[in-house]
């Protein structure tokens, strides 16, 4: 159908879009890769030298890189199964009839207008502050031991806190594709006395798998860099240092450029092997 | 008999409706009163809701603290900046890839996506270097193109999936009707296509509004926006709860402001295709 | 040709002199903290008196710190003045990167500078930024609780001393805590006070062939004493406190004893903001029993111009006024002489007025107690007290302050603190190449 004009048309309209996109990656990426390969100390009088793959081996070799890998890693899928499966249950109550349904949304879709700078010094002094905090007083009234939230439970705070940030991302995507159910396939089946259980199982379910990929996509491009939430909140400590928190360390707090970008390159990597790892996944629900 | 079922039912469901809605929200809620509060009252113990001298006196220090319109304008400038820039650039892009798709057409959008796993922090002396040659630091232009570029590869697939949804039937019987590629576009697509380009244009604009590491690490003082402004009231030497909410509230608000204006649009065209 | 070259000199000397004497727009990063905060209240002041304007860029101290570092490393020359500390100034000094401040004018009387901020701000003998307020650290504490628990504060205590009067003091029932300390990881937080405490136990960072000693008794001890201390009678969740968490609880009566910098003095003593106002004594900052070094440790938040600026001139002129007398004598005058920015200047400790405040005598102490080129029992091949003053430390000492912090929420033992601070800074001075 298409003629060989507008494919030449098309490419056209492609190339700026490609090409500024090319550059962007292309240039840092290769100014990290020569980076990583030097001895890079701006604190000690800059570049000094080629240094093999020593940054990388250091970088790897180090005893935080593991855990902080797997911190990652639990990061992103803790917050991946709370925002998904909470969206699916908010996204499916509202849908049903009731009054104020748009007030309701409102509500709901609040938290993903702050910034995360604002939503982590919020939570961190007036929800998690283990004196003054609101659940410190809330715990205390019903007669418990104030719970120290970022040092002995570091990890949930921090999930808790993404999680809030992108519940409604996630309840507003599912919600459009609740909204786009049959509900006559959904009535007659509720006519034919199918439990909720197997309703939501075999019709609702696999009608959202579509959306789900889709939240699972984007929040993990985002959720893989988050740094504001963890560098207000407990600064990398407790257990909560993730990569791209590590390459902070090493890039700004030590100042050893060449380690960072070293650990730049791995970051890259890490993200490329979720991808990979998603798209076969979901590669299926993708048929873009 | 039925209908009270009904309302019965529509009733519990407000209920529960509300009740996790206002859990949600409360968050945000809690910062505004707490923003009206002295800083006694805002560690008072036990905390107070609603019944306190209400005070504007912290919006007073802030604004006294800081030019709260220069940040705000520049957050208005920058994250409009790179939205529309942005979108200039995607349509067309967008726009190819739906109606004359390639075989690579698939591989390019996925392309696209990766670009945004790059860890910003690895890539910041790079960019910091290249922004000195360019002469590009704490510049609005300078943050309006790196925003475009972290988000065009959102507004790219979001378009994109929102142009396939639009029956290719209508551009052949423009196309039979003697119309060029560029009336094609700007009286058969554009049109169509304005809910997910309005859509699309919200999202980014929240989505540069509220990033936080190149707005912060490129600025200094001409171009530094909102949350660069937040960024001097973390922790200062003492824990002023009710300045920090009233500074978090001017942050936020106007986002927060217009999103809700404008929900139904957002709404309406954030399905990245996940709609069938 | 020669004649070109000299009327090219004279043009651009000329043009310098034009410029200098022109109206300009400064950009200055600073720090959040309540001192710059009034000075920037205060600008109007300086524009009044030179002409110049002032564009402020402030942002909390860690944000700050990465924020000119990045700029200064790379000369992005986004600022004209950083505020800086005495960490950053000797390594920044070394590298040629700050304008060398030894033309300051006469009135400005550069000797006045207290001896240790100024060495601890200059490298080689030349100072390299001016000192806008300078502390140590002290003990602030409850004089009411101290006498209800029948002890007596000697004026300068040993840290055995403290424990028992810390646990004296403690009523959890009435929410009161013995003794307050900063557990937050970050080197300019809990590293800071856990480094002043190794140091009054013996300990040191690194031996004179700059090997790590986390591996040896003194830190044990020391880190042992302080958790054991805090688990016993310090706040709840100290393990995330910083200094600004631990002046809310002073201030909320809290807290039985205090241990920080001493420019909080000012901030607990003041009526508007604390409930324990006029409740509150000074004491010299604890050594271990039989131990010469104490716990004070030194710093000071300065004014530094990055090398390549186009406004140095106006810069000074900006120095000289935020950092002098008359700068003193202005907060004095509107805020009374208790909020001046203390620890700078001979003159303030010899100024009468200055001396009826209560915490005066007592900082000046303090920081006279501490030595910066001898920090600690064993001798170092390092500058600085609470740090060491070479680039890579504020690296390792975050995360070294991290274990340890995990060590204060009961994550982990002090041996396997102790075994992760030593290979960690083994290993990241191995990067450094040492």
């Amino acid at each position: 159908m298409a003629t060989k004009q507008s494919r030449s048309a098309a490419r056209i309209m492609l190339a700026p879009a490609v090409i500024l996109l090319l550059g962007w990656m292309l240039v840092p990426l290769v100014m990290t890769l020569w980076f990583s390969f030097r001895q890079y100390l701006p604190l000690r009088g800059g570049d000094q030298g080629f240094v093999g793959f020593d940054n990388y081996i250091r970088f790897i070799s180090s005893s935080s890189f593991w855990p902080s890998v797997q911190t990652t890693l639990i990061i992103v899928g803790g917050v991946l199964a709370i925002t998904v499966v909470l969206g699916v249950v908010l996204a499916l109550l509202l849908d049903q009839p009731m009054w104020g349904q748009g007030i309701v949304r409102i509500l709901v879709i609040a938290p993903f207008f702050v910034m995360p700078t604002v939503s982590a010094l919020v939570w961190k002094n007036m929800f998690m502050d283990p004196v003054n905090g609101l659940f410190a007083h809330v715990w205390k009234f019903f007669g418990a031991t104030p719970v120290e939230w970022l040092s002995q439970a570091s990890m949930q705070s921090i999930i808790m806190i993404v999680s809030w940030q992108w519940l409604p991302f996630a309840t507003l995507i599912l919600l459009t594709a609740v909204q786009s159910l049959d509900s006559e396939q959904l009535e007659a089946a509720e006519m034919d006395g199918a439990p909720f259980r197997s309703r939501f199982w075999y019709l609702i379910l696999p009608h959202l798998a579509r959306a789900i990929t889709i939240v699972v996509l984007i929040q993990t491009i985002f959720l893989l860099s988050i740094f504001a939430e963890i560098f207000v909140t407990t600064g990398g400590a407790f257990g909560t240092r993730t990569l791209s928190y590590l390459i902070f360390q090493r890039v700004l707090e030590s100042q050893n450029i060449g380690l960072g970008s070293a650990g730049g390159v791995y970051a890259i990597i890490l993200a490329n092997i979720v991808a990979i790892f998603l798209m076969r996944i979901v590669g299926k629900n993708l048929d873009a | 008999m039925a209908r009270a079922v009904t309302n019965n039912r529509k009733a519990l469901n407000t209920a529960i409706a509300w009740a996790i809605g206002l859990l949600i929200f409360f968050p945000i809620l809690w910062t505004i009163l707490t923003s009206f509060k002295t800083e006694a009252q805002a560690i008072s113990d036990p905390p107070v809701f609603l019944f306190f001298d209400w005070t504007l006196e912290n919006y007073a220090v802030v604004q006294e603290r800081s030019n709260y319109a220069r940040f705000l304008w520049n957050s208005i400038i920058i994250a409009g900046g790179s939205t529309i820039l942005g979108l200039i650039i995607a349509v067309p892009a967008a726009w190819s890839m739906a109606f004359v798709p390639s075989k690579r057409t698939k591989d390019i959008l996925l392309w696209m996506l990766s670009t945004k796993m790059l860890p910003a922090v690895g890539v910041l002396y790079p960019i910091y270097l290249l922004f000195i040659e360019l002469g590009l630091l704490d510049t609005r232009i300078g943050l309006v193109v790196v925003l475009m570029l972290i988000n065009l590869p959102i507004i790219v697939w979001m378009l994109y999936t929102y142009f396939k949804e639009i029956p290719g039937e209508i551009l052949e019987a423009a196309r039979m009707d003697g119309a060029s590629l560029k009336d094609e576009i700007l009286y058969v697509l554009t049109p169509m296509a304005v809910p997910g380009i309005a859509s699309t244009l919200l999202l980014n604009f929240i989505l540069a509004w509220n990033e936080a590491f190149w707005t912060l690490n490129l600025t200094a003082a001409q171009a530094a926006p909102l949350t660069a402004f937040i960024a001097s009231y973390s922790s200062p030497e003492g824990l002023f709860y009710a300045k920090l909410s009233a500074a978090s509230t001017m942050a936020i608000a106007p986002i927060l402001i217009m999103g809700w204006f404008s929900q139904k649009q957002l709404v309406r065209g954030l399905t990245f295709g996940a709609v069938k | 040709m020669k004649l070109t070259v000299n009327a090219l000199l004279g043009a651009t000397a000329l043009c310098t002199a034009f410029s200098a004497a022109n109206a300009e727009t400064l950009t200055i990063a600073t720090v959040n903290n309540g001192d710059m905060i009034r000075m920037q209240g205060l600008t109007d002041d300086f524009t009044a008196k030179t002409g110049h304007t002032v564009e402020w860029v402030t942002l909390e101290e860690n944000v700050l710190r990465q924020r000119v570092t990045t700029d200064i490393s790379t000369k992005g020359g986004q600022f004209d003045l950083m505020t800086i500390g005495m960490y950053e100034t000797p390594i920044w000094g070394a590298n040629g990167w700050l304008v060398p401040l030894n033309d300051l004018s006469a009135e400005y009387n550069v000797d006045d500078l207290l001896p240790a901020m100024r060495n601890g701000l200059s490298h080689d003998g030349t100072l390299y930024a001016a000192p806008f307020y300078g502390e140590s650290s002290m003990i602030m504490y409850r004089t009411d609780l101290m006498e209800k628990a029948g002890l007596e504060m000697p004026k300068a205590p040993t840290w055995q001393f403290i424990r028992e009067a810390a646990a004296a003091m403690t009523d959890r029932a009435a929410d009161i805590n013995g003794i307050c300390l900063r557990g937050k990881a970050g080197w300019g937080e809990g590293g800071a006070i856990i480094t002043v405490t190794a140091n009054s136990f013996g300990a040191r960072w690194f031996d004179e062939e700059w090997n790590a000693q986390f591996d040896q008794p003194e830190w044990k001890e020391a880190l042992t004493f302080f958790s054991g201390m805090m688990g016993e009678s310090g706040p709840a969740g100290y393990a995330t406190n910083g200094f600004n968490e631990n002046l809310s609880l002073f201030q909320q009566g809290k807290c039985g004893m205090w241990i920080d910098a001493t420019v909080a003095a000012s901030f607990v003593t003041n009526p508007n903001d604390s409930t324990v106002a006029d409740k509150v004594g000074f004491a010299l900052a604890p050594n271990s029993e039989g131990v010469e070094k104490r716990a004070n440790w030194l710093w000071a938040w300065a004014l530094g111009i990055p090398a390549g600026t186009q406004k140095e001139a106006a810069a000074k002129q900006f120095i000289e006024w935020a950092t002098s007398t008359s700068y003193i004598e202005l907060v004095a005058a509107k805020e009374g002489w208790a909020n001046v920015p203390p620890g700078a200047r001979t003159s303030l400790y010899e100024n009468p007025n200055y001396q009826a405040v209560p915490f005066a005598q007592m900082t000046l102490d303090s920081i006279l107690a501490a030595d910066p080129n001898n920090p600690t029992v064993k001798p170092v091949p390092y500058v600085g007290i609470q740090f060491a003053a070479i680039p890579e430390f504020a690296g390792i000492a975050t995360e070294v302050s991290q274990e340890f912090s995990a060590v204060y929420a009961g994550q982990q033992t002090v041996d396997e603190a102790l075994a992760k601070a030593q290979a960690l800074t083994t290993d990241a001075m191995e990067a450094a190449g040492y």
